[in-house]
């Protein structure tokens, strides 16, 4: 829990300065039995984002990385939005329900084999995952033959843009994957054995872990996650665009897991902490229109955001700063750090 | 008496929870070897990782040469004229030996480097250590012991005034330990103070001059060596009496029983042999330093896969696969390499040590987190395991208690073969008593060990049989009768089993 003192409070921070510029910032209302407010609408335009985080918490605890889901967003969405486009009643729940269904089973696919190559072929995650980053746009265009796809379906409007029992939807598949997970992870042993295998891969390997299927499951959980992100966005706009869906979504995903406190070196992952760093990273962008930064610089505004985010998380950096305060002591390595031998 | 070159004064070292050193004074003479002493646990690499730099120390002073120091990093005690092999051999596996022993101080010219003249030195080099070996190869190609010799090579020439040596012989055999000793005494005698640390007691009566004991992070006293009976010296050391350091019994013939493991020329990256293990035999593997005896417990685990032969474990022709195939037929290793192949660093003891437990049960089936404390809990009491904090994480244990938790982590599974590959490497005395024992007494109760140790007093002493390596070859099964001493041993490893 301590660990998830310092995004908990950066966080906080950030929503008191948009208390600031914001009059009733904090001021959450029932409107046609909808819940409304901008805490509620960080949440719910954060959605994507923390469901692609977490997915990708899981790779990055193997100590691998996925820079895929990106692509794997545009593709489900693109996909999901030319089922339903061929269909004869754009509102017929059968009919969403299986154009779903193919869509993520494509991004399940796409995912085991990011796997398979990490895992079976033995190519560096970053790589493997960078073919279908790449290859994966020009899937998504091909898929929606270069133009954006316009639907009109109510049924499917309601994952990204619905409600059900006064909250937003996306929050609550959210809430429903994030409690699975840590069911999985926590209360059965998943976690552990992950942890396992991103800390010390060889060691996991010889007292009998099965690493193989291991990071092929993750790797696959995580595009999961991407393409139910990917259908949220989609749905939310009720559109698909293979060009710019979810561009860029893994740099803030891999910036939300860090956020969170999981180290990208792999080992222990903290779930809470990636909910946090997303969170961090959707009230940033919120921060920045409500305190109107420029547009030109509402990038390098981030940049040094997250800088000093990162900074503030980074117990090597508080180690150094709090005690250069307290005695000019002679310097020291931080007790944790690795000794290394050289010249 | 000498000026101390080195003179650290009541040095305190406190970590969360642990007081790692309290007060502790240590001397250190230019020309002697100096061995420092003291349990697992005791704080004796602490002291020498505040010494160095690699910890900051909360109270105290060190003096080298007469003037005040404190290093910010190992760099610069380095710098300084400090040369130290860390515990843990702490080289870049995926560079050649040559490029490790050279490492940041490389031979130039115009800025470039001398590749050819950094070959030749370093064979020259570890020629004297008596280890012709390819020097162009990457470290990880070679054995974890071999690797103990160049981090060693490295260090001895580095020129320095003092050489900090922790347990660098842990997994060496005794022709490599020799080998140290020769080149060790040649240094002090050009004036190097030395400070060794090693739990063989031998060892030490043959090449320290004087040692300093600690004991729960305080300092004991200082002694000359010569005039510290062995008794007396494991006294201060443990605060008590050590009954047990006595020879064992005899061990009773094993049980004639049904054999468990039967390998007929299985060959891999050793030449096919041929061992049978029964239950309740403990065989014993013996040989030099790369002789292949890691080769065959790595075969028979299913870690290395077997090009030839075949192989029975309990009467079923099996071929394995995976370490996981070999633990669901009752097979359990240990491995040797702490740091590479057993350690999870950043998970706690109670996490690694039901590791292999809760990989047999999946990750669907949790160790029940009751269950979990309750074998945890019996562990760090029957191994002594200290600190007895199960949420501590691995990586803050001594040396020793890590080894120990890797112990657990195999007889907690209580399989029908346990492989041990020097599983009491860097453990202090007193509790390698205590895992001979605990040996033993898995052996009496069914348990198949094949037990490797380059310690051949210990092999004698545990097993019912010995098998002898060479040159990755199995030459000799020897039963062990009252024939057999550690001399005849070591004649059949030197001669090849040849008569
Ligand atoms: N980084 C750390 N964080 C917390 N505790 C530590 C750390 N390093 C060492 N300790 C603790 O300090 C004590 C002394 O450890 P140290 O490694 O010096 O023992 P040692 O005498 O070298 O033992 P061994 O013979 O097993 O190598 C131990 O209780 C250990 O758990
Ligand atoms: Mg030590």
């Amino acid at each position: 829990m301590k660990r998830l003192a310092w995004p908990a409070g950066i966080l906080a921070a950030l929503l008191l300065v948009n208390l600031i510029f914001t009059d009733h910032f904090f001021q959450i209302e029932i409107k046609d039995g909808h819940l409304y407010g901008s805490l509620i609408d960080i949440f719910r335009f954060g959605a994507p984002l923390i469901l692609v985080a977490l997915g990708m918490t899981l790779v990055i605890a193997t100590r691998g990385i996925d820079l895929s889901v990106g692509s794997v967003v545009a593709i489900t969405g693109a996909m999901a939005c030319l089922e339903i486009s061929t269909l004869s009643s754009q509102d017929s729940i059968g009919g969403v329900l299986g154009a779903i269904g193919i869509a993520l089973g494509l991004a399940v696919a796409l995912g085991v084999g990011n796997g398979f190559l990490v895992a079976i072929v033995g190519i560096q995650p970053i790589i493997a995952t960078l073919i279908l980053m790449v290859a994966g746009r020009g899937l998504a265009q091909l898929i929606t033959d270069g133009q954006i796809i316009t639907i009109n379906s109510d049924p499917y409007k309601l994952i990204g843009g619905g409600y059900w029992l006064t909250l937003p939807f996306s929050i609550i598949i959210v809430a429903v994957v994030l409690a699975l997970m840590a069911f999985v992870t926590r209360r059965l042993a998943l976690g552990l054995l992950i942890e396992s295998v991103g800390g010390n891969a060889e060691a996991s390997r010889l007292s009998g872990i099965r690493s193989h299927g291991l990071l092929i499951v993750v790797y696959a959980f995580c595009a999961l996650c991407a393409g139910v992100a990917g259908l949220m966005i989609s749905s939310n706009v009720s559109s698909a665009d293979g060009n710019n869906a979810g561009l860029w979504i893994e740099l803030d995903a891999i910036l939300a897991v860090v956020i969170g406190g999981t180290s990208l070196a792999g080992g222990r992952f903290s779930l809470g902490g990636t909910v946090l760093g997303a969170l961090i990273i959707q009230t940033l962008t919120t921060t920045i229109y409500s305190i109107g930064v420029p547009p030109e610089t509402t990038l390098l505004f981030k940049a040094l955001v997250v800088t000093i985010v990162c900074l503030l998380q980074s117990p090597a950096f508080r180690a150094k700063v709090f005690r250069s305060r307290r005695k000019p002591a002679p310097p020291t390595v931080p007790a944790g750090e690795k000794v290394t031998v050289r010249t | 008496m000498a000026e101390a070159i080195l003179r650290m004064t009541g040095i305190g070292k406190e970590f969360p929870g642990v007081r790692a050193l309290d007060g502790v004074d240590f001397r250190l003479l230019p020309g002697e070897v100096h061995a420092l002493m003291g349990e697992n646990g005791a704080g004796k690499s602490t002291l020498i990782k505040v010494l160095t730099g690699v910890y900051s120390i909360d109270s105290g002073e060190i003096e080298l040469a007469g003037d005040r120091v404190a290093f910010a990093g190992p760099l610069e005690a380095q710098k300084a004229g400090i040369s130290t092999v860390y515990q843990e051999v702490n080289l870049c596996r995926n560079l050649s030996v040559a490029e490790n022993v050279f490492i940041g101080r490389e031979p130039r010219k115009f800025g470039r480097i001398k590749w050819g003249e950094m070959r030749r030195r370093t064979t020259a080099l570890l020629r004297q250590l008596d280890l012709p070996i390819d020097v162009s190869k990457p470290l990880s190609h070679y054995s974890l012991a071999i690797q103990q010799m160049v981090a060693i090579a490295r260090a001895i020439d580095i020129d320095a005034r003092v050489l900090i040596l922790d347990e660098p012989t842990s997994s060496l055999d005794a022709g490599e330990v020799a080998q140290l000793f020769r080149v060790m005494r040649r240094l002090k005698e050009q004036g190097i103070a030395i400070l060794f640390v090693s739990h063989f007691l031998d060892q030490i009566y043959e090449i320290a001059d004087r040692m300093t004991i600690l004991r729960n992070g305080r300092l004991v006293g200082e002694y000359v060596t010569a005039e510290l009976p062995q008794v007396e010296l494991v006294g201060k050391m443990i605060g008590r009496e050590l009954a047990e350091l006595e020879r064992l019994d005899e061990r009773p013939p094993a049980r004639t029983s049904d054999p468990l493991v039967e390998a007929t020329d299985l060959g891999g990256r050793v030449a096919p042999f041929s061992l049978t293990i029964h239950e309740g035999e403990v065989v014993g593997l013996a040989g030099l330093l790369g002789s292949g005896r890691t080769e065959i417990a790595r075969l028979l685990f299913g870690a290395d896969h077997a090009a030839s032969g075949t192989l029975r474990i309990g009467g079923d022709q099996v071929t394995l696969r995976t370490p996981r195939g070999a633990m669901a037929r009752g097979v359990a290793f240990c491995s040797e390499n702490r740091r590479e192949e057993g350690l999870v660093p950043e998970l706690t003891v109670r996490e690694n040590l039901i590791l292999a437990l809760q990989a047999r049960r999946g990750w669907s089936r949790p160790v029940p987190r009751k269950k979990q404390d309750e074998l945890v809990a019996k562990y760090i009491k029957a191994l002594n395991i200290r600190p007895d904090n199960p949420e501590m994480l691995i990586r803050n244990l001594s040396g020793g208690n890590q080894q120990k938790v890797l112990l657990a982590r195999w007889l907690i599974l209580e399989p029908r073969l346990l492989i041990l590959d020097e599983p009491t490497r860097g453990i202090d005395v007193g509790a390698k008593a205590e895992i001979q024992k605990l040996v033993v007494e898995l052996s009496d109760g069914g348990m198949a060990v094949l037990f490797i140790s380059a310690e051949l007093d210990e092999v004698l002493r545990l097993s019912h049989k010995v098998a002898v390596l060479r040159d990755r070859r199995l030459v000799a099964e020897l039963p062990n009768d009252d024939t057999l001493t550690t001399d005849v041993l070591m004649e059949t490893i030197a001669s090849g089993g040849a008569k």
